[in-house]
């Protein structure tokens, strides 16, 4: 009997400082991202920003990174029945618009066919090319290009 | 036994035998009222004729009206709502007849006509589901784009003027296009401004479009 009742009080001490433990590790990882707001309670959400706007292209972080778009597409529409990036930015159409044309190789299908046009696959523009917003990143990044990593004696003429 | 009645005249001729005799009273000249008191009561029924007119037609001129049909409401209001011209910075709303009927009086007065179709469409029900109008979506669109396009654009132009445009505040995509194609008259807003209100039919023989 005595000996059930020392090991429901273990138990208990155990689940409360498990809990304690949680708690504190929960307020240490999640305060970076969350502010210091309590995990029960709604924090105030940051000040909404504006679309940048520039329509001037920005460098690739890298040489695979999608272009970035640097204009707002705010209501641009782009389902089964239409896609307002195209009107502009289609082969066609590039000639009128001065925008940049879609890469070729957005006209291989997943078997390496060329197709006439944008293959479905690479059809929803917004899944790989993103829009900006001048806001602070919550999370530093210390990513490095790969022009800055290498050595300069590395370096070919480019 | 019943006695037996006297047979009235068929309908038809009784209702010609009135039109007759109202037809006897408006041809002769009135042996009551003076020329002048006609004349007066003549300007007045037109003042109120005029009126309660008018005032009908700006009731079938507001949102309220439109979106009392469901085929508006749970439809293409629905889906005005996400835009620009729903709600916006400055709080100016663009209701359904500021884009779908022009604020001239004579074309007002054209469209109205024209519009007169939609309550035969209301009546059998042509778009009476959200799939029914899907099907009807290209076609319609095209009537409003045709509309527009021919027109040049007189229902965005209801707000939006091409004079009082003041390009150094637009960004830079839109002065260069604004510059290029609609002061130099080459294209009409509707020509590149498509489905900024509701969402687009199938955009696939569309100009411009893939």
């Amino acid at each position: 009997m005595n000996r059930h009742r020392n090991h429901r009080r273990a138990c208990l001490f155990a689940a409360i400082a498990l809990v304690a433990t949680a708690t504190l590790a929960a307020a240490q990882t999640f305060s970076a991202l969350r502010g210091p707001t309590p995990l029960d309670q709604e924090g105030q959400a940051p000040v909404m920003t504006p679309e940048q706007n520039s329509a001037q292209r920005e460098a690739r972080n890298y040489p695979e990174q999608p272009p970035l778009i640097p204009h707002s597409i705010e209501g641009y529409e782009v389902s089964i029945r239409g896609n307002k990036c195209l009107s502009c930015h289609a082969r066609s159409r590039v000639r009128e618009s001065q925008a940049p044309m879609i890469s070729i190789t957005h006209f291989s299908d997943r078997d390496g066919q060329f197709l006439a046009s944008i293959s479905p696959r690479r059809y929803f523009c917004t899944q790989c090319h993103v829009p900006q917003h001048g806001v602070q990143a919550p999370v530093a990044n210390d990513f490095v290009d790969i022009d800055t990593l290498l050595p300069p004696s590395a370096k070919r003429q480019r | 036994m019943t006695p037996k009645q006297v047979s009235k005249p068929p309908l038809w001729r009784r209702a010609l035998a009135l039109a007759l005799e109202i037809w006897g009273v408006l041809r002769r000249p009135g042996v009551v009222f003076s020329l002048g008191a006609l004349v007066f009561a003549g300007f007045i029924a037109g003042v109120v004729f005029w009126g309660a007119f008018n005032t009908a037609l700006e009731l079938t001129n507001t949102e309220e009206f439109c979106t009392s049909c469901h085929e508006m409401r749970e439809n293409v209001f629905a889906e005005l709502k996400r835009t620009i011209h729903y709600s916006n910075r400055s709080g100016v709303r663009a209701h359904c007849p500021d884009c779908h009927v022009p604020h001239n009086w004579t074309n007002k007065i054209a469209r109205k006509m024209q519009a007169s179709k939609e309550v035969w469409g209301k009546l059998f029900g042509t778009i009476s589901t959200r799939e029914k109008f899907l099907d009807h979506r290209t076609e319609l669109a095209q009537h409003e784009w045709a509309r527009m396009k021919a027109n040049d654009s007189l229902e965005c132009r209801n707000c939006h003027s091409a004079d009082s445009m003041d390009v150094t505040r637009q960004s830079p995509r839109a002065v260069d296009s604004h510059q290029r194609f609609l002061f130099t008259g080459q294209k009409t807003c509707i020509d590149c401004h498509k489905g900024i209100a509701h969402e687009l039919p199938d955009m696939r023989n569309v100009p411009g479009w893939q």
